[in-house]
């Protein structure tokens, strides 16, 4: 492992000594400088030495230079991730923001030792528009929905009325911390300490991100603290161009003031307009994509870039439109479009948001290495101090006021760590540099990367020992047993029947009537062939069935099946989409939401239940009513219908549904659709032209085929 | 609350009657809206008073968690276990103190409708009792049922924040 590591270091050394030996034209912000040592490489072009002849072999360097750097850095970024999860013991304590701000630090350094000037800086347009997005989209797409509407009062509290006053309160404190240190901070005046205030307050989705998912706490801690970073997003935006507008202007009236609060509620609203927009379009167009499914994954992509970037030109609030488009979207992609190409897409997005995140850790490690600092002892500290401070009289003061609304209160160590994770990240750092120059804006950015590498370092690193030392609930990761979920599921139409007698219009009202205003009209627009959406109490119980199938297969006794014609090409391949689709249905659920190295979770099948053997009486009843119902009077009928029933599955019960309904063209029974039995409905249609004792020996082939296959996974 | 009372109470004989609660739109479409109402109505009886129904509601107050431990805790209306038994007996409708399968056959047709078929259902409820059952005899008991919910935060699950 260790020697894994230092091999991929050896590579990271090897590209960055080609980087700080390349001219830099083509990295984010250019530096012009003369090429110092030109050992193997340089620019320009090297030629074999044949006077006035054909150059046999030249170099070009300047051609391909602004592409080969951005791969370089890349690659750089990728190969510190790599090493990073080989080494041993290092990835248990330290998160991985933390080395991968080491690693760009080393890199920095070196740079800045070859060349004697500054590295390339992270500059504010190349994280905004090609660093940001894919974060916040992969964050979008999977965010536990649920749990995210039914938190979502108290993240808004959090998320607007927490940073309002952590920036009001930092600002203030800042501007009398100068007031006081006036010999050395004079010049700092109260707008731009606002103005600091604005952009330093803010808790950075990113950060929080890459530390939370390392430690599993419990999905409403996670969802508070990762909700309220980014929603927080809107007010910040605002904010910090409100201080901005108002630093040049000549004076600030309370009108100002009153049109900026007006500002927040547009930009936010704004944001989720547009991206409700955008994630409604999508929808829409994913609907269309069976004939060219290939190209399915690129519209997901292209919509949510788009939602990004006009709501970035409306000066709206690009996250929160990202997040919306992304959440919106979802259910109704991923109902249309094939299995392969979900998980394409979610699998370019978890790439895609991982290479974003390590480049802007690198980048930021990077970046420290500069000319331009300068140093205040007060104004570091007291700023250090002050986010502290405030952060956690801010979550303890709306914690008092919010847990009375609530359910579930929010616990004092919920609340802690709440309060402790507030990390700051790159978003702070892009917003100090596009600030107007005035003389203290270098203190500025000094202090904003002292407290970046401070909250993620200090507190990316001590957060995950707190919580455990605090026993703060963790993650449930068990799947509810059936009897939970069903007795679960009572106790809450219970408690909605008991609102509605006490005339409560909780959660469950608007949850219903968003369901059905759902259902009625956008699932019909926008999905193709929708099928009905099965309740978790089926989902639940459909899922246990096939973890016990696929750990009871060999206990089962095998009774010989019967020997029949080949199956037709058609129903091997609805076979196997029936098969791949009920694995894909099977690994999603297991899908943790913010798991950034791992799709597909691997769980362990429980192997201890024992089938439900009570399954075959059942099923040889119903299938023998099935039967008769086909008038069909075949003596050979019964030997191999037993011979079937003694090899029952849930399959066999849920595929013999969809049989009855068809051919006794009842439509009570229709809505009985789950995604196991459509494609075997759809193909019950294309066996059904002909000889109906064909269809009925085909079915019964097809059932048996079905159970060979299952045992041969 | 007695407020709300005489809100419901539309006729306004101090009591309330099965109209006044289907009255309640919602309480109507809820798939187990009849059986919610019948916990209302103590055995045999066609009205329900105030104090009857305020000691209803009361099983929905949120658990006090800082109040004595032992001993008291039983009697609160509003513990744990009073929560459950509360549950437990909108699925005993026959009151024998166990859910029978044909019990939670009903409740499970209620609640999921024309999601599944018969034969779904049955296998359902057959798993259901398989899972929880340990004293084998085909039906859950109180204590097999407050055991299968041991991992629900039924306290909080069980609270209308109203009544405080």
């Amino acid at each position: 492992m260790a020697a894994l590591w230092t091999l991929s270091l050896l590579l990271s050394a090897s590209l960055l000594g080609c980087l700080a030996m390349t001219s830099p034209d083509g990295s984010p912000l250019p530096h012009n400088l003369p090429p110092s040592l030109g050992t193997n490489i340089s620019d320009g072009s090297l030629s074999v030495d044949l006077p006035m002849a054909l150059r046999v072999f030249s170099m070009d360097y300047h051609h391909i230079q602004a592409p080969f750097e951005i791969v370089l850095w890349i690659m750089l970024a990728s190969l510190a991730k790599l090493g990073f999860h080989w080494s041993g013991r290092v990835p248990a304590v330290v998160p991985e923001s933390c080395v991968l701000i080491m690693v760009g630090l080393l890199v920095g350094g070196v740079i800045y030792g070859v060349r004697h000037s500054a590295p390339p800086t992270l500059s504010a347009d190349a994280f905004f528009l090609f660093l940001l997005p894919p974060i916040v989209l992969d964050a979008g797409y999977f965010l536990p929905g649920r749990l995210f509407f039914e938190n979502l009062g108290t993240i808004l509290w959090y998320a607007v009325l927490g940073t309002l006053w952590n920036v009001l309160g930092i600002g203030l404190s800042l501007y009398g911390v100068c007031l006081l240190a006036q010999s050395s901070l004079g010049d700092v005046s109260l707008l731009h300490c606002l103005l600091f205030g604005s952009l330093i307050a803010a808790v950075d989705p990113v950060a929080v991100l890459s530390v939370f998912q390392e430690m599993q706490v419990n999905e409403q801690l996670h969802i508070l603290v990762f909700g309220e970073s980014l929603l927080n997003d809107a007010v910040t935006v605002v904010l910090y161009k409100l201080f901005e507008s108002f630093l040049r202007l000549p004076s600030v009236s309370g009108l100002d003031v009153l049109l900026g609060g007006c500002r927040v509620v547009v930009v936010g609203i704004g944001g989720l307009c547009v991206g409700l927009f955008f994630g409604l379009l999508a929808a829409l167009t994913s609907r269309f994509t069976s004939r060219a499914q290939v190209i399915a994954p690129l519209f997901v992509f292209l919509y949510s870039y788009l939602s990004y970037l006009t709501s970035e030109m409306l000066h709206f609030s690009g996250i929160m439109a990202i997040v919306t488009c992304a959440a919106t979207m979802k259910q109704y992609v991923e109902a249309n479009v094939s299995e392969r190409s979900n998980t394409s897409i979610q699998y370019f997005l978890k790439m895609w948001s991982s290479v974003s995140e390590t480049l802007i850790f690198i980048f930021l490690g990077v970046s420290t290495i500069q000319d331009i600092h300068m140093w205040s002892w007060p104004f570091v500290c007291s700023t250090l101090l002050l986010c502290l401070i405030w952060r956690a009289t801010g979550v303890l003061l709306l914690t008092a006021f919010v847990n009375k609304l609530r359910r579930n209160a929010v616990t004092f160590r919920d609340q802690f760590i709440i309060a402790y994770g507030g990390l700051r990240g790159a978003i702070c750092f892009s917003l100090v540099f596009l600030i107007d120059d005035f003389p203290k804006k270098r203190l500025f950015i000094t202090t904003t990367i002292v407290v970046i590498l401070f909250t993620v370092f200090v507190q990316g690193m001590t957060i995950k020992p707190l919580v455990e030392l605090l026993y703060v609930k963790r993650k449930k990761r068990a799947l509810p047993t059936l009897s939970e979920e069903i007795h679960s599921r009572l106790i809450d139409h219970l408690v909605a029947g008991i609102e509605d007698v006490v005339g409560y219009w909780g959660q469950h009202y608007w949850k219903d009537k968003f369901e059905q205003f759902n259902k009625k009209y956008l699932r019909r627009f926008l999905i193709r062939n929708d099928r009905q959406a099965s309740s978790s109490i089926l989902r639940v119980y459909q899922e246990l069935e096939r973890r016990e199938q696929r750990g009871v297969e060999e206990e089962a006794p095998v009774d010989p099946r019967s020997q029949g014609r080949p199956l037709l090409p058609e129903e091997m391949e609805s076979i196997r989409r029936i098969l791949s689709r009920n694995l894909q249905n099977f690994n999603n659920k297991q899908t943790p939401a913010y798991s950034r190295h791992t799709l597909h979770q691997d769980t362990s099948v429980d192997r201890t239940r024992k089938p439900l053997y009570r399954h075959q009486s059942l099923g040889e009843r119903y299938s023998y009513n099935t039967i008769t119902h086909f008038q069909v009077h075949d003596g050979g009928l019964s030997e191999p219908q037993r011979v079937r029933t003694g090899l029952s599955r849930s399959h066999t019960v849920c595929s013999i549904s969809p049989r009855s309904t068809l051919l006794d063209s009842s439509d009570s029974a229709g809505p009985a659709q789950t995604r196991s039995t459509d494609p075997k409905a759809a193909r019950e249609d294309l066996v059904s032209p002909k000889h109906k004792e064909t269809v009925e020996r085909a079915a019964r082939k097809h059932l048996s085929f079905v159970l060979e296959n299952e045992k041969q996974q | 609350m007695f407020i709300l009372f005489e809100s419901l109470d539309r006729d306004n004989r101090g009591c309330l009657s099965p109209d006044d609660f289907e009255a309640l739109g919602g309480l109507a479409m809820n798939p187990i809206g009849g059986r919610i109402m019948e916990a209302f109505f103590s055995s045999g009886q066609d009205t329900v008073d105030f104090s009857s129904f305020v000691r209803i509601l009361a099983h929905f107050r949120p658990t006090d968690r800082n109040r004595n431990k032992e001993g008291a805790q039983q009697e609160l209306p509003s513990s744990r276990t009073r929560k459950l038994k509360f549950a437990f007996q909108l699925y005993d409708m026959d009151r024998d103190g166990k859910i029978s399968r044909e019990e939670l056959l009903q409740v499970l047709r209620a609640m999921l409708g024309l999601q599944v078929t018969e034969e779904q259902l049955q296998s359902i409820a057959e798993r259901a009792i398989q899972e929880a059952d340990l004293d084998k005899d085909d039906a859950i008991s109180f204590d097999e049922f407050k055991k299968s919910l041991e991992k629900t935060d039924i306290d909080t699950k069980m609270s209308v924040s109203f009544l405080k």
